[in-house]
């Protein structure tokens, strides 16, 4: 008996905590679904979606914003139906958590009339998307090895450490090889360290123990890049190489402004796009500006010179 | 009946064998794989490359020298990896707050140590008494905390890291790259853990009760074994052990975020089960386990030295030397 009322308690808990906000019906509904944040740079996508939605809601009082997050891509499709039946969405901006499994049921909304902006990763089928909105893969690599070859004045032995094995990372690399592959920059080897500290500081402790002379390191992500830091700074060998990360993690912005010889740049994949994308929904509904169409953001190369325009200390980014 | 010199005898040969292939197995294929690494890169046998391996397989062998006793009574802890981020986390705001009125002292750092180690207690018997008050399977409950220590973590972190005041880094640092008597500190305070773990195991009541739980659980119970207390002091055990591990992983890279520690559950039981402890409990070896942590330690290394393999094919790599090891050990035996 005890037991019973204990569970039916906690269950009653747990039912408060998903009440939906009651809803004005003449208002415009946006919904917006992102990943959960599960590592940084989706913390930081959760921390522009929330400042944003504050933004746009003192903004414009016929707004109404839905977030939700989800933490897996089968857990997302569920979200947008929820999107639909519960909240009567009429427009809706997704990061898709993968593109393949979530094309399907955007397209569903679609067909219902929901207008449709994408972020970061595009959908696999034309038309779908009425915005899309994205940072540009291909450039982030691509701008990273242009920078390590004027660096490296075209020579030099570097070692590269990857992200998790993705059509992302895919690009990042394959475009950071094209820009280096016709240099005398020899990429000594790679490993995938997934985007993760951790596996950033061991990667590189190896790759330490392995080749006496490492001349630059492409971390591609700014986490990886803490890693190699404690890395290096723990073999001694601070003064002999230099590390180029990527997204733009506060941490990493202020050490590039400092001037620090280990980081001497930052390439930008800024978390803050689903803010353009949820900007430039509103804008819709809210303004007769033509909105409709594609938008790639740059992989700004973040120098001492214009990294004060790229920090932001209240994130948790 | 038995003549006592033939019965000594014939125990003594039964220890004999017991001790050179189900004691003695891990170690040679730790060995096996150090001759693999050697031949496959030089390096590999560096001092400096040994000692970031050993070193490294000091945070999941401590967690999993825990999970020995857990796994010798017949449970499982799946929540360690997700504990061992939450208590980093919660050193890391603590430690950042008292700093405002202590400084960056050592103060400081042993009262966020005395946080992890009560962390440690409290959340290890809370799985332990929800798992034998509530009479729930301990994959189950353990499965439940792990989720919720996880986003724990990431709550506290807002989704992003958890990075400690820099003026407190640099005392605390030496704890994980400095060195006592030319050993790495990690590897000192692993090595400890081990002893203790071997002592209670093996000479004590508690690890007598523990592999009679593990090898039959109603006879233990008929046995007036206070079976329920003993199953919570496992768990106990284990959270102090993952509290160990925190305090020795916090000073490596300063911050915790909700990838921190991730796996490391996995690792840890592959290593006791490496290490010739029985999945379904009854018995038990704490060498054993070290030797587990090691092998798995080696294992990444190795892939890191070579690229003679492509890298696409690391897990499958992995995957084959995990079974190669367990399989050169067992075949020693009956």
């Amino acid at each position: 008996m005890r037991r019973t009322i204990v569970t039916l308690t906690l269950l009653c808990l747990v039912t408060l905590l998903f009440v939906p906000a009651a809803l004005a019906q003449d208002k415009v509904v946006i919904g917006v679904s992102i990943p959960a944040a599960t590592h940084g740079w989706t913390g930081g996508i959760n921390y522009w979606a929330k400042v944003t939605q504050e933004r746009l809601k003192e903004t414009y009082p016929n707004l109404e914003i839905i977030l939700v997050t989800a933490g897996s891509a089968a857990e997302q499709a569920n979200t947008l139906e929820d999107l639909y039946a519960i909240h009567n969405i009429d427009a809706l901006v997704i990061l898709p958590f993968e593109s393949d499994p979530l094309t399907d049921p955007v397209e569903m909304l679609k067909m219902q009339g929901v207008f449709i902006t994408v972020v970061d990763r595009g959908l696999t089928k034309e038309g779908v998307a009425d915005i899309y909105v994205a940072g540009d893969n291909h450039a982030l690599g691509r701008v990273s090895g242009e920078y390590m070859v004027e660096a490296l004045g075209g020579k030099g032995d570097i070692v590269v450490l990857r992200g998790i094995p993705t059509v992302i990372d895919n690009y990042r690399f394959d475009s950071f090889m094209e820009v280096v592959e016709g240099t005398d920059i020899n990429v000594l080897d790679w490993q995938y360290a997934n985007w993760n500290r951790d596996d950033g500081f061991q990667v590189m402790q190896d790759f330490l123990a392995r080749f006496p002379k490492i001349d630059a390191v492409w971390a591609q992500d700014d986490d990886v890049a803490l890693g190699v830091i404690e890395a290096v700074k723990q073999a001694g060998r601070e003064e002999e190489l230099f590390i180029v990360g990527g997204a733009g993690m506060k941490e990493m912005i202020a050490r590039v402004m400092e001037a620090d010889r280990l980081i001497p740049v930052d390439v930008l994949y800024p978390p803050a796009m689903i803010a353009t994308g949820m900007e430039v929904t509103a804008l819709r509904f809210v303004s007769n500006a033509s909105v409709l169409g594609e938008y790639i953001l740059d992989a700004t190369l973040v120098t001492p010179e214009n990294a004060h325009l790229y920090y932001f200390p209240d994130s948790p980014f | 009946m038995n003549h006592p010199t033939t019965d000594r005898q014939a125990r003594l040969k039964q220890l004999g064998t017991r001790f050179s292939w189900q004691d003695i197995g891990p170690f040679a294929a730790v060995v096996a794989l150090m001759i693999l690494g050697t031949t496959i890169n030089p390096t590999f046998l560096s001092m400096a490359n040994l000692t970031n391996v050993f070193t490294r397989s000091a945070f999941t062998g401590i967690i999993a020298i825990g999970a020995t006793f857990i796994i010798g009574t017949g449970s499982i802890d799946l929540s360690v990896g997700s504990m061992a981020a939450f208590n980093s986390g919660m050193m890391i705001i603590f430690m950042n707050y008292l700093v405002k009125t202590w400084g960056a002292t050592w103060a400081t750092i042993l009262a966020a140590m005395g946080l992890a180690m009560v962390l440690g207690i409290v959340g290890g018997f809370v799985n332990g008494f929800v798992i034998t008050k509530g009479r729930i399977e301990s994959f189950i409950v353990t499965l439940g905390t792990m989720g919720i220590f996880r986003s724990l973590v990431t709550y506290l972190a807002d989704g992003g890291t958890l990075s400690l005041n820099l003026s407190i880094r640099v005392l605390y640092r030496p704890v994980y790259y400095g060195t006592l008597w030319g050993i790495p500190i990690p590897l000192i305070v692993f090595g400890l853990v081990a002893v203790v773990g071997a002592i209670l195991l093996n000479k004590t009541r508690f690890g007598r009760y523990v592999l009679a739980i593990g090898s039959n659980y109603d006879v233990a119970h008929y046995s007036a074994i206070n079976v329920n207390r003993i199953r919570v002091l496992t768990y106990v055990l284990q959270g102090l052990c993952v509290a160990i591990a925190t305090i020795i992983y916090v000073p490596r890279l300063g911050s915790a975020s909700s990838t921190t520690g991730l796996g490391w559950e996995l690792e840890a039981i592959a290593a006791v089960i490496i290490g010739g402890t029985a999945m379904k409990g009854g018995s038990a070896r704490i060498w054993g386990t070290v030797a587990g942590a090691i092998i798995f330690s080696i294992i990444g290394n190795i892939l890191n030295l070579s690229n003679v393999i492509s890298q696409y094919l690391n897990g499958a790599v992995q995957g084959l030397i995990i079974i190669g090891a367990v399989l050169l050990q067992r075949t020693g035996k009956e």
